[in-house]
Parts: structure tokens; sequence; C-alpha cells
């Protein structure tokens, strides 16, 4: 089978949605020409024209807003917003307008609006260029927030997104959409439904529910525990933040009776704050230790290598975690 | 300018029906049937009817807190408005929205911006999405001098701007937001003086005159309709309430509020009427007890 990057898999999934529905159509900075920051749309601009691929001046506000009123009057909009950290100029359309106004008007409107935005850190981009917000935006009823791992679970996760009548943000790692490995993706369509997890590798001794960049390093810590202590971990990667796959995780975790919730983000008001809290309800009897959480300290993300390395949470944060709990 | 008896007919009476709409949900809200809070519309009745008047079903409209008037005017039905307000099932969004959220896509209500300046680049959006299916249909964004001076008021008209969108966007000066005059807010005699800045025309009405009003957005809607891009219009009204029911509003002079309501748009409308032989006297009696009874009903 055929192997795409992160990046294609944005671009593929954007271009097959245009050619399959007229009303989609994409709004952001930088999105004719230049194809995107990586060029990851490149050639859609040209395919599709500037009517369809809009470049705006720089206004997330109104980019945002302007695309709650062209979702509410027929059209589908996908409002690329570079990086997740610029959301903070458009947070009343995201957390009063657009997650809001169905509920407001009696179920009465479609809101088909899907924000795409980079996430994470990893690129030396420092604080306003490197934050994980799926915690902050998760306490806003009304918002799916999808979180994939790989080229392949990007690309069906996309599209389903767009198709999907409700507002979806959408983060693509920045690390992975740089430098990320490639993955197996077949030439024919396939869609990923949300609030599916999937088990990236099957264990028994302990679970650690990982995001985004976190996956692949969940799998590294893996395969050095098997190897050093014979300890078997469950991978499990929720792929969509809301909805939240629970019953996935608390089916592994009566497994293995452990758990280890393993993401980027600042651990007080994360994503992995509340896996550990809905499994500490629903599945106390299956523990035998302790929840853990291994995220990244309650800081702004710092610059440069030697720091920002230290911030991210890694393999032998894992490890000496999982190791405290076994 | 010649505007049909019919046309001339329908500004008087939706004025009538918003002030007695507007004066019955003070009343409920002073007997404690209206949960949260309203923003009545009296005094500015004839922004809302001068400039819907020029607008279709079709066409789009972008509603404020105090938006009463404006879903009237574009056919909103009392009766539902009414059920809303008092958070029944009846109401326009089931009752899950109350005053301030009322919506009906069917006639073109896009809803009402809850939070000031955020309807601007929505109505904006709306604009795009006409352009983009080819229709003619035209928006009508309202606004407050309080949302003038947001940065959604610069994002989204800036936007409607260098895309020509086909939108109006009025800006209903009453001078106060809440209790901040604009005497100190507003380093501009006119916000549409503003209108510059975005190379889009400005235009300034008396917004107690509903024929002026009405022939502003008039051009305003027509340029919009023949892709000639996007309008501001400031129409100068009044508030004669608070800003919400239950503000005494004793940050305003008496005087002015006096000065103010010596101007009413309906009853110098009215005069302007009886003048020109338009309507008799009792015909306009009879509408006001038409307006009167059917807010009754609602």
């Amino acid at each position: 089978m055929r192997e795409i990057y992160f990046r294609q898999a944005i671009g593929e999934a954007l271009d097959e949605e245009m050619a399959r529905d007229p009303t989609v159509f994409i709004i952001g900075e930088d999105v004719g020409p230049m194809g995107g920051l990586m060029g990851e749309i490149g050639g859609l601009y040209q395919k599709y024209g500037i009517d369809r691929v809009r470049d705006t001046p720089l206004s997330e506000a109104a980019i945002l807003g302007a695309s709650i009123g062209a979702a509410i009057t027929g059209l589908r909009p996908i409002a690329r917003m570079r990086f997740a950290d610029f959301l903070g100029v458009a947070w009343d359309e995201i957390m009063n307008q657009m997650t809001k106004m169905k509920y407001m008007f009696g179920g009465k409107i479609k809101m088909p609006l899907t924000m795409d935005a980079l996430t994470g850190a990893g690129r030396r981009s420092a604080a306003q260029h490197s934050q994980s917000i799926e915690g902050m935006m998760m306490s806003i009823p009304g918002l799916k927030i999808v979180l994939p791992s790989n080229a392949y679970d990007a690309k069906g996760l996309l599209k389903t997104a767009i198709r999907d009548d409700n507002p979806v943000m959408f983060f693509e790692h920045k690390y992975l959409m740089w430098s990320g490995p490639k993955s197996e993706a077949p030439e024919e369509e396939y869609l990923i439904p949300f609030g599916q997890a999937e088990i990236k590798r099957e264990g028994s001794d302990v679970t650690v529910v990982a995001t985004a960049a976190m996956v692949t390093r969940a799998l590294n810590a893996a395969e050095t525990l098997q190897k050093e202590k014979n300890v078997s971990l469950e991978v499990i990667d929720p792929r969509t933040i809301v909805p939240f796959d629970k019953e996935t995780v608390l089916k592994s975790v009566a497994k293995t009776g452990r758990l280890v919730v393993f993401t980027e983000e600042c651990q007080t008001g994360s994503f992995a704050g509340q896996v550990a809290a809905i499994v500490a309800d629903e599945g106390f009897d299956y523990l035998d230790a302790p929840i853990k959480r291994v995220n990244a300290p309650d800081t702004p993300v710092p610059y440069g290598i030697v720091l920002e390395d230290y911030w991210i949470p890694n393999e032998a944060k894992l490890i000496k975690t999982i190791n405290e709990i076994l | 300018m010649a505007i049909e008896k019919e046309k001339l007919n329908w500004m008087f009476r939706t004025m009538v029906r918003i002030r007695r709409f507007e004066e019955r949900v003070v009343r409920e809200f002073a007997d404690g049937n209206i949960p949260g809070s309203v923003h009545v519309y009296i005094g500015e009745e004839a922004v809302a009817t001068g400039a819907i008047a020029h607008l279709k079903k079709e066409d789009y409209i972008m509603s404020t807190h105090r938006g009463h008037g404006h879903l009237i005017a574009k056919g909103g039905e009392p009766n539902k408005m009414m059920a809303e307000m008092f958070a029944k099932k009846t109401g326009y969004c089931l009752g899950k929205g109350g005053s301030m959220h009322i919506a009906s896509l069917d006639i073109g209500i896009l809803g009402a911006a809850g939070i000031v300046g955020s309807g601007i680049p929505i109505a904006t959006g709306a604009g795009l999405s006409a352009k983009m299916r080819g229709t003619d249909q035209v928006t009508i964004c309202f606004f407050g001098d309080g949302a003038s001076n947001t940065g959604r008021f610069h994002e989204g008209i800036n936007l409607a701007s260098v895309w020509s969108l086909p939108v109006v966007f009025i800006c209903e000066n009453n001078l106060w937001a809440v209790s901040v005059p604009t005497t100190t807010s507003l380093n501009v005699a006119n916000v549409a003086d503003r209108a510059a800045g975005y190379g889009i025309p400005g235009v300034v009405v008396d917004g107690m005159d509903v024929l002026a009003v009405y022939e502003a957005a008039g051009e305003a809607v027509a340029r919009a309709r023949n892709g000639q891009g996007p309008t501001l219009i400031e129409a100068k009204t009044y508030r004669y309430r608070g800003h919400f029911e239950g503000d005494s509003g004793t940050y305003r002079p008496q005087e002015e509020i006096d000065r103010w309501m010596k101007k009413d748009p309906i009853a110098q409308y009215r005069k302007k009427l009886l003048e020109m032989k338009v309507l008799t006297k009792k015909q306009a009696e009879d509408i006001d007890k038409e307006a009167i009874a059917e807010m009754e009903e609602a």
C-alpha cells in the first residue's frame, strides 16, 4: 500500500471533500497561492479557484465570524486558523457563537463549520506558537475536538469533520506535520468516525492513553519496557477528545488494572484530568494502583532546544511513572 | 421620492406594532412574567422600519440584544416572540434562547448578537454566502454605538469591504452604551466617518425620521443588490427607557430624554401621513387599536 505524510493527509482530505461537495470552501490566511503554511494544501487554489480557496486579511474574529454566517446560510466552511494559539483572538466566536447558536435557537439551524490549526510543541516555536489547548476547549459544550496521531487517522477524521453538521476543531500536531513518519493509506476514500478510540498496541499490564505526538513516544516506551522488564503496555489513542470513547479505555483498564494518561498538555485543566476522573469514577473496581497523569508542567512552553525538550513529556518520564505503579 | 401608499401604511403600522409590543413587554416584565432581562426598542422604531421596508423574505438581518423591533419589521410573529421570552416551548427557539437569541432562518432572521459586536462578522459571512451562492440576497446588520468601538466592527466591515459583499451595516447610535456616552467613547463626530477607512459610503441619517431612514437604506440596499458592496449607515436615534428594563437610567439628563421624545418617530410620521392625506385620523387610531389587541393576544 502507498504511504503518505501527515501534511499530505490534510491536503488529500480537503481536496476530496471540495471535489465531492460544492458548498465546501476554505477560508483563512495564506490558504491561496501559498497553499498553507507548509504547502499542505498546495494546488487547491489553482484547482478550485479564488472563490472557494479564500485568503483573508489578518482578522481571526472575522474569519470565524464570517464562517459562522456562511455555515448557517447553506455553505460548509473550513476555517484554517494557522496556530491553535491564535484562537484566542476569536475566542468569542468559538465560546459564545458557533457552539451555542444551535442550542439557543432551539436546534433550528445547522452549523457545519470545521476549524483546523497547528497544535503542540517540539519545533522551538516558543510560548505563543506551541500550546495544546484541547483541555480548555473541551469545557465548551457543543464543540467536537479531533486530535489525530498519524497520517492515516488524520485523513479519515478530517473528512468526517467536514461532513459533520456541527462545529469541529481539528488539530494538526505541528511536529507530526513537519517531521512525522509516513502512514500507509489506501487510494480509495475512507472515513473514520468520531468517538472511536484505537488500540495502537495491545498489552496486559498497564493501559496508557496517549494523544497526538505522545502516541509514538508511548509506543517507544512500550518497546523498551517489554524488552527490559517484560512489562506489557496497552497503548490507546482516543483520536477524538470530544466525543471521547470511554468504553474502550474502561475495557482496557478492566484488563490491566492500571492507567497512565500521557499527553502534551499542561496538567491543570487538561483532557488527561478528565480521563482520569472518568476512570476513577466508572472504573474504580478495576484499579490496582492510583491513576497517573504524565503531562507538561503548568508553565508556558519555553524557547530553545534544552528547555523545550525538558518541558515536553517523554519516554523517560512515562517509564519512570509506570515503574512507580507496577 | 414617491413611495407607494401600501408601503407608507406598512411603515406606520409596523412602528405602531413595535411600540405596542414593547410597551406590553415592559408591563409583563414588571409583573415578573419574563425571566432574565429585556432591552426594549422604544424610541428607535423608525430605524428598523425604514431599513427593513426594503427587504424581501429571503433577505437576511442580523439583530442585537435590543432587537424586537428588527424582528417584528422582518415578519417575526409577536406571539412566537412573546412565547420565547416567556421561556415557552412554543417560542421561536423552543424557549431555550430568550429575548436576546430569537432566530428564524425561514424569514431571514439570523439571530441577535448577545455579545455586542459579534453579529458584524456573522453578517459579513451571510453576505459572503449569498455572493458565493449567486443569489441577490442582501444582509442588513444592525448594531449600536457601543459595538462600533469593538474589534469586530473593524474586522467584519473591513472584510466585507475588500470582498465587496452585499451587506448594509446600520449603526443605531442612541448616544449611550449602557451608561457610557458617545461623548467619551468616540473621538469622531459620527460613527459613519469611519466608513472612509474602509473605502465604503458612510451616511448619517436622522433615525427619528422613518422616511429619511427609508431613503438612505434604499440606496444602500440597491448598491448591495447590484454588487456594489457594503455601506455604513449611522442612524442618530434614542432609547426612551434604560438600557435594560429595571435600569433607572439616572446617568442620562432628563432634559436630553425630553428633547428626544419630542421628536418621537411615530408621532412625527403620523402627522406627516395625515398631512399627505395617506391616512385619516380614524385609520391611524384603528391601526393603534389593532396593534394593542394583537399584542394582547400575543
